[in-house]
């Protein structure tokens, strides 16, 4: 518990500078106050805990978010292609997307991922699957999205074994 | 920035210092920009042509990542190494986690209100340009 508080501490202070910008003493003892309330609500709210402070995975989750990306810019692609076409045809489709990830926020990343891919909206979060509604049918391969639950599980610390 | 390119492609004996970087940044940020406000403009066409809630949802998500996005790498480019920057990388990370939870949050309401969404094959109908 006291890593995370620290942890949150550094990252606190990175944030309070990066949007203030301002060295003077005033506004520093500002910033010292701030940080010690918001450590001091976050212990007695007891989430000092490794989800709430997850920057062990920090490293995992970034290299997820430049495969992520190049998804969505291919997603795009495809979307933009279909919309501007004359005939613009599409096949709207609601898919159960089995979700398999044990922690929450696994699943809540999962989710968060297919919803910021453009083509596929997660529409309802049920235990074991998540309802997706798909623009283009390409876009419903039930293989694509496990790898994308196997990949965005991997980023938080979740290891499914390989894609 | 104009007077910079102007006075590269100026014909001139003595030899004429450009700040490389400065063009770089530039043109980085023109194509950005531009790519950016293509998607942009892809999405609202996509909202005014698709055919029911649901499918319009994906053409506003698409404003949301990628033109969204794009736009704030130009600006990043163009505000160069500056602490704007370092805010402008805050918006952005907090457009991707916030677009997908609105998105989220209006696809679901319309679920549980029991919109039922359009399902297989569309195309869209002919335009009769005879008349």
């Amino acid at each position: 518990m006291f890593r995370s508080a620290l942890i949150l501490v550094l990252a606190l202070v990175a944030t309070w500078l990066t949007l203030s910008g301002y060295f003077k003493p005033l506004l520093l003892k500002l910033g010292v106050i701030s940080i010690c309330f918001v450590l001091f609500l976050c212990f007695r709210m007891r989430i000092l805990d490794r989800e709430t402070a997850a920057y062990g995975t920090l490293p995992r989750t970034l290299s997820y978010f430049v495969w992520l990306f190049v998804e969505i810019v291919k997603a795009n692609m495809a979307v933009v292609r279909a919309v501007l076409s004359p005939s613009m045809e599409v096949s709207p489709k609601v898919v159960k997307v089995p979700a398999p990830q044990k922690t929450d926020i696994a699943k809540s990343m999962f989710a968060n991922s297919i919803t910021l891919t453009p083509g596929t909206v997660s529409v309802n979060m049920e235990s074991d699957h998540i309802l997706v509604h798909a623009l283009l049918s390409e876009m419903s391969d039930p293989a694509d999205f496990a790898e994308m639950g196997v990949r965005s599980a991997w980023a938080v610390g979740e290891d499914m074994g390989d894609v | 920035m104009i007077e910079l390119v102007l006075a590269a492609t100026a014909p001139s004996e003595s030899a004429v210092h450009i700040d490389w970087l400065s063009v770089f940044r530039f043109a980085g940020s023109l194509i950005s920009l531009a790519a950016g406000l293509f998607f942009v403009l892809a999405g609202t066409i996509g909202v005014i042509r698709l055919p029911d809630f649901y499918t319009r949802l994906h053409a506003a998500g698409m404003t949301d990542t990628l033109g969204a996005e794009l736009i704030l790498l130009a600006l990043m480019f163009q505000s160069g190494f500056s602490q704007m920057t370092l805010k402008l990388v805050l918006v952005a990370i907090f457009l991707l986690i916030t677009s997908p939870t609105a998105t989220h949050a209006v696809a679901h309401a319309a679920h549980e209100a029991g919109l039922k969404p359009l399902l297989g094959p569309y195309k869209a109908p002919e335009v009769d340009e005879g008349t």
